[in-house]
């Protein structure tokens, strides 16, 4: 979000209309997931992150390549926004040996170190310790890194993570837990599991709490920026809560889902709050794209990611042999 | 302390902790990235003052008291781990162990193989183990099984000073987490330690005590009790032979089943409980490696199924003694 004091830069343009890709980008992505898991040809299980694609690009866009990110079991979006490439997730959300683990890991557990991506984890708040402890060597061996720690609202429920926020804010560390709010902690809404004030919970331990529109994608970028900086710069953790929503089910065989949830609001966050129409329409209204050009990210990703597909899906499995390799480094 | 040298280097009499604090300390001195933390370890140097001296030389930086968090100051040592640290971290008591399971089972073990190889987690969490010390049930356990159990953890328990160290600055050395088991009652056990730099390699046993009629297959403190009902047992004309296999895993089956072979008779003794434990692990290695050449059923002694009493006297019963081994063992041979 600009201010009337700043003057917009080609920069921002540019910023923005990354963004926008990135998060058609993700979205695409997940379509191809959706699709391959009900054509059956994906195993496992598949937890899209459509509707909340604003908090890993505005998050992720305020990180450098070599920043650590730590994701969660609806960890696509994450992984993508810091740099992964769409084939070799596809292969390991397939099972096969082009994938970033070599199939190891599958779709919840993917990890890149070339992004700083210490890998996406199937425990809610499973990563707490490990992004805590990646700002810890950061700090100890001076390489001016931060580590952001993404996770949904579920993970406020276990008690490692202010454990986490405890030993962060003692040995005040460059980490930020950004805690995405999609409302619904798998099929039960947030508030029945959730006490009290959410933000409170992290400033009772000294840290900078902030909450952003996660639909917003431009909010969020800046919002994570001055935190990031702030952590850079020696400032300690903080939390970011991003209120979002979960167009799909927990994952993707979570069809019905009156019993919790109606389609009435569904259909308001989709078409009033949805991240990628509204900045479309903002990137109109400003004059800084036009139609055509956003039709043609559109279409681009879309061709990217069925290549990705393609790819995965005439990728080898790993032989068996390989199934006593790396237990032990 | 008085001092020898053999071999080139000095050899002096130390204590378990000593001889763990100077592994910790050359460890330290050779890799910065080498830290400490965990509850009162700074100033206090633990309840046990295994550390006593080390916040003095390496500072708060390095020696790190952290928040009674065991799951958190262990999530924390894992991150750090795959990120260019080397993080020790201290659980006080290995009844504790279970504060830390999801970041050590789920975490720890698996971030290797999750990732196909690309991220490592080269931290040691040292604990302890042992009962008699008068601690009652949730101060007294030897849950290292718990462990042995995880692919992906490798687990050391020594039994001696100059195993400990050697160990422990291999165990700082692997690329793998490594869990470190230490009985608390022999701290103050001595015994000789050469000084400067030499590495046990994981996985390989050692023949504590060589014969012929039986082995003794003992970790951590039961090797002193194995060595004490060998002593026991020569007074009867039974030849004992002690192995102690040092790591649980990796195993070192060979001098295990080898040993079997020759002596046609084994016990297995280990302080975590007899069921589903150690034992049984180690058991079968021995009834399937060398069941051609055994005399006799292998038998197990491990603490009773009981949780660990606080009075004395039943306290006492729950774990395998010099006295209890000694007849089990003249039992097996038919004496």
């Amino acid at each position: 979000m600009t201010t009337a004091t700043q003057p917009t830069t080609s920069q921002d343009v540019a910023l923005w209309l990354r963004m926008y890709r990135q998060m058609v980008a993700i979205r695409e992505f997940e379509g191809q997931v959706n699709e391959l898991y009900t054509r059956a040809l994906m195993p496992g299980l598949a937890h899209l992150y459509i509707g909340e694609e604003a908090i890993a690009v505005g998050v992720c866009e305020a990180l450098e390549r070599t920043d650590y990110i730590t994701s969660t079991h609806r960890g696509h979006g994450h992984c993508l926004a810091k740099g992964a490439s769409p084939d070799q997730m596809f292969a390991e959300l397939l099972g096969k040996k082009a994938g970033y683990c070599k199939g190891k890991g599958g779709s919840m557990h993917i990890a890149d170190p070339a992004t700083g991506n210490l890998g996406a984890n199937a425990i809610v708040c499973g990563s707490a310790g490990i992004a805590t402890g990646a700002a810890f060597s950061a700090k100890h061996l001076g390489n001016g890194r931060v580590a952001v720690c993404f996770f949904g609202e579920g993970a406020l429920g276990q008690g490692v993570l202010y454990e986490e926020m405890n030993l962060a804010q003692l040995f005040k560390l460059p980490v930020i837990y950004v805690c995405e709010n999609n409302s619904y902690t798998e099929y039960t809404h947030y508030s029945e599991c959730t006490a009290g004030d959410i933000l409170m919970r992290a400033q009772a331990f000294g840290l900078e709490a902030v909450s952003v529109d996660g639909q917003d994608v431009r909010a969020v970028h800046q919002t994570a920026q001055r935190l990031v900086d702030r952590a850079r710069s020696g400032g300690g953790p903080s939390f970011l809560l991003c209120n979002t929503y979960r167009y799909h089910g927990h994952h993707v065989g979570d069809i019905n889902r009156e019993y919790y949830r109606s389609k009435q609001e569904e259909h308001t966050w989709k078409t009033e709050r949805d991240p990628i129409l509204n900045m479309g329409k903002w990137l109109l209204e400003q004059k800084h794209a036009d139609a055509p050009a956003l039709e043609r990210v559109q279409k681009e990703l879309e061709s990217e990611m069925k290549k990705a597909v393609e790819f995965a899906v005439a990728a080898p499995y790993p032989d068996v042999s390989e199934v006593n390799e790396d237990v032990y480094a | 302390m008085p001092e020898t040298v053999l071999g080139g280097h000095k050899v002096r009499e130390l204590t378990f902790a000593q001889a763990i604090r100077e592994a910790l300390a050359e460890e330290m001195r050779r890799d910065s990235t080498v830290c400490i933390m965990g509850e009162d370890v700074a100033e206090a140097g633990t309840p046990f003052k295994v550390l006593s001296g080390l916040l003095e030389e390496f500072g708060k930086d390095r020696i790190l008291d952290t928040p009674i968090s065991e799951a958190g100051f262990t999530g924390l040592a894992v991150g750090a781990a795959m990120t260019g640290m080397r993080p020790v971290v201290d659980i006080m008591f290995g009844d504790f162990i279970t504060l830390t399971m999801d970041q050590m089972v789920n975490q720890a073990a698996k971030v290797h193989y999750m990732s196909g190889g690309k991220w490592k987690v080269p931290m040691v969490m040292r604990t302890t183990m042992g009962a008699t010390r008068r601690s009652a049930a949730q101060h007294s356990q030897s849950l290292h099984a718990w462990y042995c159990h995880v692919p992906g953890l490798k687990v050391v328990l020594p039994s001696t000073p100059y195993d400990a160290k050697g160990l422990l600055k291999a165990a700082i050395r692997d690329e793998n987490p490594v869990v470190f088991f230490e009985d608390k009652m022999m701290y103050k056990m001595k015994g000789s330690v050469p000084e400067g730099d030499y590495t046990i390699p994981l996985g390989v046993a050692d023949i504590k005590r060589v014969g012929e009629d039986i082995s003794l297959i003992a970790t951590s403190s039961m090797v002193q009790v194995a060595l004490g009902a060998a002593t026991m047992l020569e007074e009867i004309g039974i030849s004992a032979e002690v192995i102690d296999p040092r790591t649980m895993w990796p195993l070192d089956e060979k001098t295990l089943i080898d040993s079997a072979k020759k002596t046609s008779r084994a016990i297995i003794l280990d302080e975590g409980y007899e069921r589903y434990g150690v034992t049984a692990e180690l058991a079968s290695v021995i009834a399937t490696g060398a069941f051609y050449d055994l005399d006799a059923p292998v038998k197990r002694m491990g603490a009773m199924h009981v949780p660990i009493p606080f009075s004395p006297p039943l306290e006492d019963v729950t774990v395998p003694t010099e006295q209890t081994v000694f007849e089990e063992a003249r039992k097996l041979c038919g004496k």
